[in-house]
């Protein structure tokens, strides 16, 4: 008994580990697509912000100075979204996909270029990154049985970012459904001849939004490799972008569903890895590819409306041109 | 959007293109030279590495091989304003199909016949992982692009666990099935020229290049020289236009899809059959991506995916020599100018358009006509 408590505590903990920078991409979604403008470059925009970070902290030695460096990287990629989508009018698609085949060759390039170690930087010692954080208040409830643990394991002892993602959850959830900014983006993404007709222009809501979409990203990709891991290796947002698109459709483009699917969706992955080699009564070994497969296959599922319909802002993908 | 009507079609379909793939490598020039190194020389290097030495000339062909299947692939998705970007993972479980076929008959079936049955395995499995997202957009409405990033997602998982624990040889480490039997495959160009008495370097080329030169063909015959093309390229511009016309829609988009997969699904022809005469882990290494850069500059015509094939062939193959003449750029720089050329022709295609009308007008305005 006491040692299934430990298993589902350890499951907790990575659970929030590998969750938080899908919980940052999949905001950053929200933000993007909520305005109209479809983001599958959540990839290439973390990828890309990581390796800045990490770049920026080896150089400076500062893992603020890399916090800001890589969401400064990750903004201009967005800019590059927005003038080929935005201002060009160009397909919302091909240009996310154009940026995350940049981020990924640019970032081995660069890395190669100026550090020769195979597109990995070196790796950066603890006081260059953000370092797990003790709340002392919580250590003290250690004593109590059960929810001392809990808090004590779970919910104390992650590094800043992670309690920055939640916050960036509640800060996602009030913009946009709480303020007057909020109102309009979801105006933009849903009707912008309305909005247009109201006098706001639509193209400077869509780039604020996906600006805000990139420091959000920045921040993903900062949490990969200066907080998280020490030091960037190549490829290393393996697909978590696309994760995040996954369970911001999944969450229905609202940010406290779409909080609970990157949950989800880190529980299937720190599950996975739990239970690799392990027999279960009943069905026995369980590959590890189920898991890795069962976010995209719960998604696909939830897509074709056969548990409960997502719908997409109405706008979504449609460049906005005042004549038509 | 679509091209401007205002200027003549050789310079929206053949100048501007072409500009924006200047561009493309201009901006990758700058790339190279920020590192430190001669972009002319990278340049240099890479047509010798591509046309040069000796066998140059049929890596690149091979490698065209793979993105004249994934172009048309995408091309075809296109034509039916379908954006499908699946061709990674169709073209993964088309070699699921070739694996198959070849493990299962090879010891029992004459060679010849197993290798056909193999090339009509790739299609079959690359048709099913596209009719899937083709049905689901289809009947379901859901959006064909999110659909097939995630089944290129877990077709590799599906890979991974049936290389990893099911097909793989017994007794070996690493994820790859056993070889095929001795006849089964389709024979190298080099081999080939041998039998007819002519001296050609080694190279992976091998008659898949024939197979997809000749789908080439029956590409262009199917869109535009038969009714179902013409049905696919009605959808395409306009889906209440064709429900008028009585054509139906839904169908349609999961023929397309059905067909694109298959397309897609033939890259394991060029990689298993061809060369590796196995199937192994991550054989597709990307094609099915390039395929996008390739219909996008290609027009999603036969001929310009042809020659924007050929492009990428060269990139690949003169990109690799990069790794052996400088010490800070290497072959993923090809990566890098691959995501600039899908940034330039594709995402800002256009973009040159305004300009090139204004300056057309001012030299051959004729206002009565614009």
């Amino acid at each position: 008994m006491l040692e299934s408590f430990q298993i589902i505590i350890s499951l907790l903990d990575s659970t929030i580990r590998i969750a938080t920078p899908l919980i940052f991409c999949a905001m950053a979604g929200i933000f993007s697509e909520r305005s109209g403008i479809i983001d599958i470059g959540l990839e290439g925009k973390m990828l890309l912000s990581a390796f800045v970070a990490a770049t920026a902290t080896f150089l400076t030695g500062s893992p603020i100075f890399g916090l800001f460096a890589a969401i400064l990287a990750s903004c201009s990629a967005s800019l590059i979204h927005g003038f080929a989508c935005i201002t060009n009018k160009g397909d919302q698609v091909i240009s996310g996909l154009a940026i995350n085949i940049l981020a990924s060759g640019l970032t081995i390039t660069l890395g190669i270029a100026l550090f020769s170690r195979g597109g990995q930087t070196p790796s950066l010692a603890s006081e260059q990154r953000f370092m797990p954080i003790d709340f002392a208040f919580l250590d003290q409830l250690s004593f109590v049985p059960v929810l001392g643990e809990l808090f004590v394991e779970v919910i104390s002892g992650h590094n800043i970012l992670v309690y920055l993602s939640v916050l960036a959850v509640f800060f996602t959830y009030y913009v946009i459904f709480k303020t007057r900014f909020g109102l309009r983006l979801r105006a933009v993404g849903e009707k912008p001849e309305a909005v247009d007709t109201a006098g706001i222009s639509v193209i400077k809501m869509r780039y604020q939004s996906i600006l805000i979409a990139g420091m959000l990203c920045g921040l993903a990709g900062a949490y990969l490799s200066i907080a998280h891991g020490a030091g960037f290796g190549r490829e290393m947002s393996a697909g978590k972008g696309y994760i995040a698109l996954a369970a911001m459709i999944f969450g229905k483009w609202n940010p406290i569903p779409t909080l609970f699917a990157c949950l989800l969706f880190g529980f299937l992955e720190a599950l996975g890895v739990r239970l690799e080699g392990v027999e279960l009564i009943w069905i026995g070994e369980v590959p590890v590819q189920v898991m890795q497969a069962l976010p995209y296959v719960l998604t696909v599922v939830l897509l074709a409306g056969f548990i409960g319909k997502a719908r997409a802002p109405g706008a979504i993908g449609v460049p906005y041109s005042k004549e038509g | 959007m679509s091209d401007s009507n205002i200027i003549p079609k050789w310079l929206s379909v053949g100048v501007i293109p072409l500009m924006n793939l200047f561009l493309a490598f201009c901006v990758s020039g700058l790339f190279i030279f920020f590192v430190g190194e001669n972009p002319f020389r990278a340049i240099f290097v890479m047509i010798k590495g591509a046309f040069y030495y000796p066998g140059a000339i049929g890596y690149t062909l091979y490698y065209t091989t793979n993105f004249i299947f994934t172009g048309l692939a995408v091309a075809l998705a296109f034509h039916a304003r379908l954006f499908n970007i699946g061709g990674e993972g169709q073209a993964y479980v088309g070699g699921l199909g070739v694996g198959l076929v070849c493990l299962i008959f090879d010891q029992h079936v004459v060679g010849f016949l197993v290798t056909i049955l193999a090339i009509l395995g790739s299609v079959i499995f690359g048709a099913i992982w596209g009719t899937i997202p083709g049905y689901l957009q289809a009947k379901r409405g859901s959006h064909i692009v999110i659909t097939t990033i995630m089944f290129n997602f877990i077709a590799a998982a599906l890979m991974v666990y049936l290389l990893v624990n099911v097909i793989i040889e017994p007794g070996q480490m690493s994820p790859e099935t056993r070889d095929f039997a001795s006849g089964v495959g389709l024979m190298q160009i080099h081999i080939l020229a041998k039998y007819v008495g002519l001296e050609m370097a080694m190279s992976p080329l091998n008659l898949s290049f024939i197979v997809a030169l000749t789908v080439s063909v029956g590409f262009w015959f199917l869109v535009w020289r038969t009714k179902f093309g013409y049905e696919v390229r009605s959808l395409g511009h306009s889906e209440t236009a064709a429900i008028y016309a009585g054509i139906k829609v839904s169908s349609t988009i999961i023929i397309v899809m059905a067909i694109s997969g298959g397309l897609a699904g033939l890259v394991a022809i060029n990689e298993l059959l061809g060369v590796h005469n196995k199937l192994l882990l991550g054989f597709t290494a990307g094609y099915g991506f390039t395929g996008i850069a390739v219909a996008l500059m290609g027009r999603n015509h036969p001929v310009g995916i042809f020659l924007a094939s050929l492009l990428f062939g060269a990139l690949y193959q003169g990109g690799t020599e990069l790794d052996f003449e400088f010490s800070s750029i290497t072959r993923e720089m090809v990566l890098l100018i691959q995501g600039l050329i899908i940034l330039f022709s594709g995402a800002l295609a256009y973009m040159l358009n305004p300009m090139m009308e204004r300056i057309y007008l001012k030299y051959y305005g004729d206002y009565n006509n614009a």
